[in-house]
This record gives C-alpha cells, sequence and structure tokens, in this order.
C-alpha cells in the first residue's frame, strides 16, 4: 500500500493541518509516513500546499510529482495540480468559488462542498476535517479509530474540546463526496 | 522502544538536544530553521535539566557564546540556516584553531546571498572546507531523514569531545521542515561540574586548582614555528578521523551498472528514481555520504570502478561532484546533475538526467 497525496488552498484553510491528521493517523496505524509543506512567506489568504506519503514501505523520496490523490481548496491550485494526477488517480475539489473547473477525462473527479456544509452547520473551522473525511471514503487507507487518535494528536490540548465537532465532521465529509467524472 | 512521535525535523533537533544532555542552545532565527529556537523556548529546558538557551543578538553573537561554553567543557550548540553561517565562519575557525568541541547545524537554504529561504545543498563547499580561514576541518554529518536529525545530535557531539572540534550536521529545509516518525531516545543527564573536571579538565577552564598549571584556550599564536607544530598536530587528529569515522550508506549497489552518489534529502530522492530505474531494467545503485568530511572516497572509487558511469545528484551547481571525481580519478565518467536557488528536483527529473548524462 502506497498512497501520495498533494492537499493544496489558501493559507489558514487548514491544509497544513489536515495533511498532519492524515499522517499521524497513518503511522498509529503502523505505517511509514511524510508530510512535507510548502513553506514559505504567505500566510493566511496565500497559497499552501503538502505532500504527504502514507505506505507500508519506508518512504523513499518525501517529494512527488505524481500523485495518487490531489485534494484541491481553490482555483488556483486546481490550475496548477489537475495535471499531477496519475491516469487513474483522485481530484478531490470543494466547487466553492471555482469557476473553471477540471478537465481530463483520464483520472476520477469527485466534488465535495464543504464550505457550504460547513456554513448551514454554522462552523467553518471544520472544513478540513469534512474534506479530510471525504478523501478517507474515497482512500480508505485508515481506520476511524486511528484518525481520531491521530486529531486528537494534532490539536492542541486547548482545541479538544472540538474533538466531537470534528469527528462529525469527518463522518459527515464522507456522506457528501460525490464522484462527478469515473476515469475513463 | 523509545517515545514515538510525528515530529518535525527541526523539532527532533531540540529535543534531542535536550535529550542528550546539552547544557546550551546560542541561536538567532532564520527561516527554514526557527523551529529549532521555538522548541526549545516551548519545551524550557532550563526548568527540567537545566540547560541554557539564549536567543542572542546576532549569528556571530551565539557563535561565540558557543565559544564560551566549549571553552569551559561544556556541551554546547547552535543552529542556523545559510546566510547565518556565514556569519558563524570565524567563530568556526576561531573554535577549530582553539580545539573546542561544538555541534552547529545548518539547515541549508537557496544562495547565494540572502537568496530564497527554500531547500538546497549549496553549503557543502563551505561546510567540508571549514567555512573559515586557516587550516582546519569541520567534521560534517548530512541526515536524509527526521530520525537522523535526532540519532546525528547525538553522534555530533560524541564526535566533537572525541576530536574536541567542531562538527557540523548539515540538513536542509526538507529535511528540517518535513515531518517524520521518529524514535526518541530516553533523557540523558547532563554532565555534573565533577564529571566535567574529571574529563576535561585537562583543556578546560573549569577553575584552576592548585595541583595543576591554568589552561589558556586561545588560537593566537605568535610564533610561525610553534603554530606549525600546531597545526601537524590538528592534521594528525584529522587523519585519526579519516580512518575512524567515514561513513556511508551503501544502497543496492551490488548488482550495479550505474552508480548515483548524493546526500540529504537528495539521497532520498534518489532512492525512487533507482526504484523507476530498475522497474524498467537499468540496475542503478546509490552510495550515500553520511560524513560529507571525511568523505568516503575509498568506498565510491571501490564501487564506481565496476560501473560504467556515476551520476551526482544534488541541489546546487556542482560542488560533491568534484570530491566525487578525485575518489574516482577518471575510472569512469562522473556527471552532476542539479538544481539550484531553492528549486528541487523529483525523481523523475533525476532519472531523466541519469538517462542523458549517464545510461546514453
Amino acid at each position: 500500500m502506497k498512497q501520495e497525496l498533494i492537499i493544496a488552498g489558501f493559507g489558514g484553510q487548514g491544509v497544513l493541518s489536515t495533511g498532519k491528521i492524515l499522517a499521524y493517523s497513518g503511522m498509529l496505524q503502523g505505517y511509514e509516513v511524510s508530510w512535507l509543506p510548502s513553506y514559505g512567506p504567505e500566510m493566511r489568504g496565500g497559497t499552501a500546499n503538502v505532500t504527504v506519503v502514507v505506505s507500508d514501505q519506508p518512504v523513499s523520496s518525501p517529494i512527488v510529482q505524481m500523485c495518487d490523490t490531489i485534494i484541491v481548496l481553490n482555483q488556483q491550485s486546481l490550475d496548477k495540480f489537475e495535471q499531477n494526477v496519475r491516469p487513474g488517480g483522485n481530484l478531490i475539489y470543494d466547487t466553492n468559488g471555482i469557476t473553471h473547473h477540471p478537465t481530463r477525462k483520464d483520472i476520477n473527479i469527485y466534488t465535495i462542498n464543504a464550505t457550504e456544509e460547513c456554513a448551514k452547520m454554522g462552523n467553518a473551522r471544520l472544513f478540513n476535517t469534512m474534506i479530510l473525511g471525504g478523501y478517507l471514503k474515497v482512500c480508505p487507507i485508515v481506520d476511524m479509530e486511528y484518525v481520531k487518535v491521530g486529531l486528537k494528536k494534532s490539536l492542541p490540548e486547548r482545541a479538544w474540546k472540538t474533538l466531537p465537532a470534528n469527528e462529525q465532521a469527518i463522518v459527515h465529509g464522507g456522506e457528501i463526496i460525490t464522484l462527478v467524472h469515473k476515469a475513463e | 522502544m523509545g517515545e514515538v512521535k510525528l515530529m518535525k525535523g527541526n523539532e527532533v533537533i531540540a529535543e534531542a538536544a535536550i535529550r542528550c544532555g546539552a547544557d546550551g542552545y546560542f541561536g538567532y532565527p532564520i527561516t527554514p530553521q526557527s523551529e529549532v529556537m521555538e522548541t526549545l523556548m516551548e519545551r524550557k529546558p532550563w526548568e527540567t535539566t537545566g540547560m541554557v538557551v539564549v536567543q542572542a543578538e546576532s549569528e556571530v553573537s551565539s557563535i561565540n557564546m558557543v565559544y564560551g561554553g566549549a571553552a569551559c567543557g561544556k556541551k554546547v550548540m547552535t543552529s542556523s540556516s545559510s546566510p547565518g553561517i556565514s556569519l558563524m565562519c570565524e567563530g568556526l575557525t576561531y573554535l577549530a584553531g582553539a580545539e573546542l568541541p561544538c555541534v552547529v547545524v545548518n539547515v541549508t537554504r537557496g544562495g547565494p546571498g540572502l537568496g530564497t529561504i527554500q531547500p538546497a545543498q549549496s553549503d557543502y563547499f563551505q561546510a567540508v572546507k571549514g567555512g573559515g580561514h586557516g587550516d582546519y576541518k569541520v567534521i560534517v554529518l548530512a541526515p536524509a531523514s527526521v530520525q537522523e536529525m535526532h540519532d546525528f545530535v547525538f553522534d555530533a557531539f560524541d564526535l566533537a569531545f572525541k576530536y574536541r572540534n567542531p562538527v557540523m550536521i548539515l540538513s536542509d529545509g526538507v529535511i528540517g521542515q518535513m515531518m517524520e516518525k521518529v524514535e526518541l531516545a530516553e533523557q540523558r543527564p547532563r554532565w555534573t561540574d565533577e564529571e566535567i573536571v574529571k574529563m576535561h579538565s585537562s583543556w578546560a577552564c573549569t577553575g584552576k586548582t592548585a595541583d595543576r598549571e591554568g589552561n589558556i584556550v586561545t588560537s593566537l599564536e605568535l610564533d610561525p614555528y610553534a603554530q606549525e607544530q600546531f597545526n601537524y598536530k590538528i592534521f594528525e587528529k584529522y587523519a585519526r578521523c579519516e580512518q575512524e569515522d567515514v561513513r556511508f550508506e551503501e544502497y543496492m549497489c551490488d548488482d550495479a551498472d550505474y552508480l548515483i552518489v548524493a546526500f540529504g534529502s537528495s539521497a532520498r530522492i534518489c532512492k525512487a528514481t533507482i526504484a523507476q530505474a530498475r522497474a524498467e531494467g537499468y540496475k542503478v545503485g546509490l552510495i550515500r555520504p553520511i560524513t560529507l568530511w571525511p568523505f568516503p572516497s575509498k568506498k565510491i572509487a571501490e564501487v564506481a570502478k565496476r560501473t560504467k558511469g556515476v551520476l551526482v545528484a544534488e541541489l546546487n551547481m556542482g560542488q560533491m561532484v568534484d570530491d566525487v571525481r578525485l575518489a574516482v580519478n577518471g575510472a569512469v565518467p562522473v556527471e552532476h546533475y542539479g538544481r539550484t536557488g531553492g528549486a528541487v528536483y523529483t525523481p523523475d527529473q533525476v532519472y531523466e538526467a541519469l538517462k542523458n548524462k549517464i545510461i546514453k
């Protein structure tokens, strides 16, 4: 088993922490993992991305060109990373704010309207865990029991009161993710 | 088994410093290594082990605080990134000239000048040539994983005290910023004053007693012949280091027709390249120098001569390739592939270079 993925979006959307929760969960389940952020002067509002590798073998390169899955959370990231999905791989995106949709036919394309759902639930901060839930529905590489621990380990203690809401968001993400195009 | 955590390379440097019983860290923030001091400040080791952590007013000040701590026989260290390391090079040659042990971590970024904040390996020359002026060497360890960031802090202090010489951990923005699984060592106690006197009173400023001469820690010598004798002496030490402490990793070299030599993060990327190449029937092996000085010249020469050619992949315009060419000494072609300025190649790009330059 080896999953190489990139998560990309605006700084502040929880891109890096989504990757961290996944990496932590994978490690707890006994996999080898790596988490490599793009780092730069950008903070909130700038672009951010993270490369996560989860594998049953030691991770050789933490730098990946073609990914099994790419999760994009804004238009810039979609434009930049659509080409980096392996043929037959998965592209997951939130349609909020997207005007130019993906065009590739050789990959699976999923949408997840997490921005809208979070707004309905009245808590925009559940956005990234909902996205993670969507991803785990498509690629169930880590069991929920480890995801829960990974989530807790990734959050500072002062945020532990939000754990139940985040766990619920992960489950809901799995319910709302939709396959819009199957790889040809 | 020790405590297992998911941590950034930079955080692990701090954690390992505390756990190996270091006495002091003196630093100044710079991307991409600022998490080293941030982690130390969060961990507050002065409340537990008694380790001192100081944010100095500059890198020049940090390295001279290191000099002061080292002169007292303490386990002291600093960390920085490329431009900051340049500022410390005067201190490094003084430390080597005074035969003082210390650990310096460089989380390299793109240069020259202030350059970029993205990963690079363009400080290879600076590190292995010592950085400062005069005849001296710095022992250089190049970690390729977060686990090695941890382990090499322990190893670096061992080597620093074995040879009474600065040891550098030459990392880069990939290894510093990356999170991986790491197994942390048990907390070791700091040396007590009595232990330091017992081990280091022959050279360190541990407080002069009536039964011995005072120790003078200096790198100044006004008599050229005495300086010459001193230089011969430290180079005997370096010759011993070349005999006893060369380290490298050999990966799939037994049947290799082609060889890649790469260090640190590049070696990780090249392992993925090798998987691609072998899937297409090309037998490629890797030598990863772990000590960049002393350099594993003998091993590289021995493996290279069994192959048809060597590619040196490094995130610079061609630095370690010089040492590989000296080692191989014309036996087979040696080519360089690099990206520079903070750009990082992917396994595919290294594979393309391997096909274009070596396999043909």
